[in-house]
């Protein structure tokens, strides 16, 4: 796995009709993304200036996306000047390259990591694991799904698949083998399961000389890294290692100190539906006598200059990862995560994938942009205003260009031939009294059984409305 | 130390920088304007609700009370205190560059801060005097925090506007807390488990 | 005032009633409606899959067909977003600059039903009789590309012996979505079925919306499911008066299996 998506993975409608069929998968995620959005609805529902928040959080995003490079060009500088090893990486490889570079050099064989998304899209701890080095997560959630040797299905809660029978279940099998084994009385109440993960880690966290993060922010002007966490483990792992290397997308600048208090407004709120998250460190570069004494900031492109480049989808780039788009999407409440095959999963995965990897090369990136019903629920909760339904259909857009020129597919001539009988109200008359148009459309397309196993179709009526219309002149006579 | 693959990652840097100044060519955005305001003084009763919202306890005192509340608080158990904390804590073991196993020994922790925020009932300690370095308000399982209450701002912006980025900052908003089961929230991870505030004045 | 109706491809073609409800409903209310003749579909089809070369004749001939009109009427949120929202991409990518404003000043003035009878007329009780029990599903278009809000329920319940009933999780997409609906057919279905389950939830006779996609998705589900409930456009049932028998979409019964 080197990419954001996930290797071998088939195109969204099959993964999700796997999903779709597992009925404890689709009952633990109706049950979460229901909990999660009537405790979003509230906490922003307290804010009277919510909009505004939101637009100006899109408007410094999108003014620090515009002249990124001015603002990398001072956060290197920033960040040297306080005692950081700035390093650069174009992809995936060079990015793990640098953290296991940093690693060797401490001569260790295990690190400790605060959840990251960059970290898992640029497939770390494989390139770790390759060197010999262990990679220990140390978000619940990330445990739950490193333990079980699974893939995460959400960007918050990666475990949101699971529900606490089945994290029991995966703590008993499997903590033994990674370290301090569960407590034989382990129940399945979340606090005693918290708890088990609590014992678990400790040590691992006493030991760590080497820790590894991503940044939910990077504040240019003072070269500070933000991350915003619940448990700790974050705090642990940016305090407690002599050394700290953290993983950083390139879009994750804010211009300057003063602007990061919209996101840390928007983003709790937004993400796990609390006023203020439990814990939020910041940091800038060094400090004597306090946390890591050696500090490394990876800044890592792999496909965001390719987003950038794209005026439409330029704003997915915007993205914190709050995830609400997930929360609210009745998409991905039905299908999960895993049938996005991809660490970025529900509707911004749906159009970050296609952004960061191109399109007409993958047909399981190809799928991502159709795996909407374009309802809008997304852009409606989104803090940064992400139009995700408008880059939706410009990618669709773009996944059929790249795909023009060649033997036109069975809906190409489809779509050809409706574009051709629409040109014309004479034509379409004519296709009415011929077919039927929408029945014949769909049966052209060989669409009709996918619509007709679950749904009658509706028959076509003796007499459109047009020849009603002419007929009795608009009802008049 | 020598920069880790500095001379082989060069090209990258430049590479990185050649495809965003391309790929931004066209792009033009102007920052939303902000007005500069003061940091407003919060308010107290609302930043003492809010912080027990999140399962904290929270008990409001008088300057001389200070004491015995903290003792209260800790109940017997050993504490590790900052330089500059500026109230006597019978028992207490200081900070003379305790190893993070040593922090994990003791049980308690007591600290002043930087900064509440009424809105959220978050605190921040920006790790200056009477608040020590970072893991002795981390590691101990109970934190007992002193705020007072001339520290207390409206809201976020508020805090942003009066910290200083260049110090290490942790913003405190409950004990450690977990969503990852269920997405129910849960108290209790790796962060201290009980939060204890005692805002003064 | 010149008001001419966008009857949309598919209630021309499969759902006509709703068309003459709209032309019985206007005109009762005083509006003499036209109903150019050019018109074929508003390209939606075409753009939300990605063909947007395929999509320009039909944008064309939109703008030919209503030029000079003062209003444009949709009975449905979908094709009056598509008009509103989609046209100028459309033009854009024709790189015809003329088109492009013809479209811009058009989807100025297209509006969805409810947002006619409201905003333009001014009117939410429109003089309807309609005593049955329904409850109304807002589609996704309507409230959220174009914002119709409660525009819709404001004129169900101004209807004479109506009995509305408040669908659970109202809001949550049916599963239509266009092409949605058939390439990834599973989940449209499984959505489709978690909205036809709170539809019978409610007891409801009648399940009515602004958009005829939607209702003969939901409707073919309902249908199938043998749940005994029918569907009608808002349109229907705002042109219902009393003794006249209401349009409805075709009853269970009369459906093959
Ligand atoms: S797209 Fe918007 S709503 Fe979705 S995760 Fe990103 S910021 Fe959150």
């Amino acid at each position: 796995m080197t990419g954001a998506t996930f290797v071998g993975m088939p195109a969204f409608p099959e993964a999700a009709r796997a999903a779709l069929a597992d009925s404890q998968l689709r009952h633990n995620l109706a049950h979460a993304t229901g909990t999660i959005r009537g405790k979003r609805a509230r906490v922003v529902g307290e804010l009277d200036d919510w909009e505004e928040l939101r637009t100006r959080a899109a408007g410094v995003k999108d003014a620090a996306l515009a002249d990124l490079e001015t603002h990398l060009l001072t956060l290197e500088e920033r960040l040297t000047a306080a005692g950081a090893t700035v390093h650069w990486a174009r992809d995936a490889a060079e990015a793990s390259a640098v953290v296991a570079q940093v690693a060797r050099a401490h001569e260790v064989d295990e690190v400790v990591k605060v959840k990251s998304m960059a970290t898992v899209e640029i497939g770390l701890n494989e390139a770790l694991a390759a060197e010999g080095i262990a990679a220990w997560e140390t978000d619940l959630a990330e445990l739950i799904v490193q333990l079980g040797d699974d893939l995460p299905s959400h960007i918050l809660v990666p475990a949101i698949h699971r529900n606490r029978a089945e994290i029991r279940q995966i703590f008993v099998d499997k903590m033994a083998a990674a370290g301090r084994p569960a407590p034989d009385d382990l129940t399945e109440v979340p606090s005693e399961l918290a708890n088990a993960a609590r014992l678990h880690l400790r040590e691992k966290f006493l030991r760590a000389k080497v820790g590894v993060s991503g940044a939910n922010f990077a504040v240019a002007e003072t070269g500070t890294l933000v991350v915003v966490e619940s448990e700790g483990n974050g705090r642990m792992c940016l305090t407690l290692p002599e050394v700290l290397v953290s993983v950083v997308g390139i879009e994750k600048v804010v211009p300057t100190w003063a602007e990061l208090d919209t996101f840390l407004q928007v983003l709790p709120r937004s993400s796990t539906g609390e006023r203020m998250n439990p814990y939020t460190s910041t940091w800038s570069g060094v400090t004597p006598g306090d946390g890591p004494q050696e500090v490394h900031v990876v800044l890592v492109d792999n496909g965001r200059t390719r987003a950038l480049a794209d005026e439409v989808g330029r704003q997915a780039l915007r993205c914190i990862r709050c995830s609400a788009c997930l929360n609210v999407c009745p998409v991905y409440e039905r299908t999960g995560g895993h049938a996005y095959g991809s660490v970025y999963p529900g509707p911004i995965g749906a159009i970050l994938n296609p952004l960061l990897k191109g399109v007409g090369v993958d047909e399981q990136v190809d799928s991502l942009p159709y795996a909407s019903s374009l309802c809008g629920a997304c852009y409606e909760v989104c803090p940064v205003k992400i139009d995700i339904p408008s880059v939706l259909v410009d990618l669709r857009a773009q996944v059929v260009d790249a795909h023009r020129g060649g033997r036109p597919s069975v809906e190409a001539a489809a779509m050809k031939g409706a574009g051709q009988t629409f040109a014309s109200s004479r034509r379409l008359g004519l296709a009415q009294r011929l077919t039927g148009l929408g029945t014949g459309l769909a049966r052209r397309l060989g669409l009709a059984p996918a619509w007709s196993s679950a749904r009658d179709l509706p028959t076509a009526p003796p007499e459109s409305f047009r020849a009603w219309w002419r007929r009795t002149d608009g009802g008049r006579s | 130390m020598a920069a880790y693959g500095r001379g082989s990652l060069v090209s990258a840097r430049d590479e990185v920088l050649r495809r965003v100044r391309e790929a931004t060519a066209s792009a033009t955005a102007t920052p939303p304007a902000r007005e500069s305001r003061e940091p407003r003084p919060g308010d107290v009763d609302r930043f003492a609700e809010r912080v027990a919202d999140y399962k904290a306890v929270v008990e409001r005192c008088g300057p001389d009370e200070v004491e015995a509340r903290i003792a209260a608080a800790l109940d017997g158990a050993v504490a590790v205190v900052p330089d500059g904390l500026g109230y006597a804590v019978p028992g207490s073991v200081p900070d003379d560059g305790l190893s993070a196993t040593d922090l994990d020994g003791i049980d308690a922790v007591v600290t002043l801060a930087r900064v509440g925020v009424a809105e959220t009932g978050t605190i921040v300690l920006d790790h200056g005097p009477g608040q020590g370095r970072r893991a002795l308000s981390l590691v101990p399982d109970l934190h007992v925090c002193v705020v007072r209450a001339d520290q207390v701002v409206a809201d976020v912006p508020d805090a942003v506007a009066s910290l200083d980025p260049a110090r290490p900052l942790t913003w405190i908003s409950g004990p450690s807390a977990t969503s990852d089961i269920e997405l129910d929230r849960v108290e209790g991870v790796h962060g201290p488990r009980t939060l204890h505030v005692l805002v003064v004045g | 005032m010149r008001v001419a109706l966008m009857v949309t491809c598919l209630g021309d073609t499969l759902f006509p009633e709703v068309g003459k409800a709209v032309v019985r409903l206007l005109s009762r209310l005083g509006v003499e409606v036209d109903f150019p003749e050019g018109q074929t579909c508003c390209g939606q089809p075409m753009v939300n899959s990605g063909y947007l070369d395929e999509a320009v004749p039909a944008v064309r001939a939109f703008a030919a067909a209503f030029e000079g009109y003062d209003a444009v009427v949709a009975p449905s949120g979908s094709c009056a977003g598509c008009a509103r929202h989609q046209h100028g991409l459309v033009a854009r990518r024709a790189d015809d600059p003329a088109l492009a404003e013809a479209v811009a000043t058009l989807g100025s003035r297209t509006y969805e039903l409810s947002e006619f009878l409201v905003d333009v007329l001014g009117v939410t009780d429109v003089g309807a009789s309609f005593p049955h029990s329904v409850t109304y599903h807002p589609t996704c278009h309507s409230l959220r590309m174009l914002g119709v809000g409660d525009r819709p329920l404001s004129l169900l319940r101004e209807v004479r012996g109506i009995d509305l009933r408040e669908l659970p999780g109202e809001a949550e997409c049916c599963g239509f979505g266009g092409t949605f609906a058939v390439k990834n057919a599973d989940t449209s279905v499984a959505m489709g079925a978690d909205k036809a389950r709170h539809v019978r939830e409610t007891g409801a006779e009648v399940l009515v919306a602004g958009d005829s996609s939607c209702l003969m998705h939901i409707g073919g589900l309902l249908r199938r499911q043998r749940g005994g409930v029918r569907t009608m456009h808002l349109a229907e049932v705002l042109a219902a008066t009393e003794g006249a028998s209401p349009g409805a979409s075709p009853e269970p019964d009369r459906l093959p299996a």
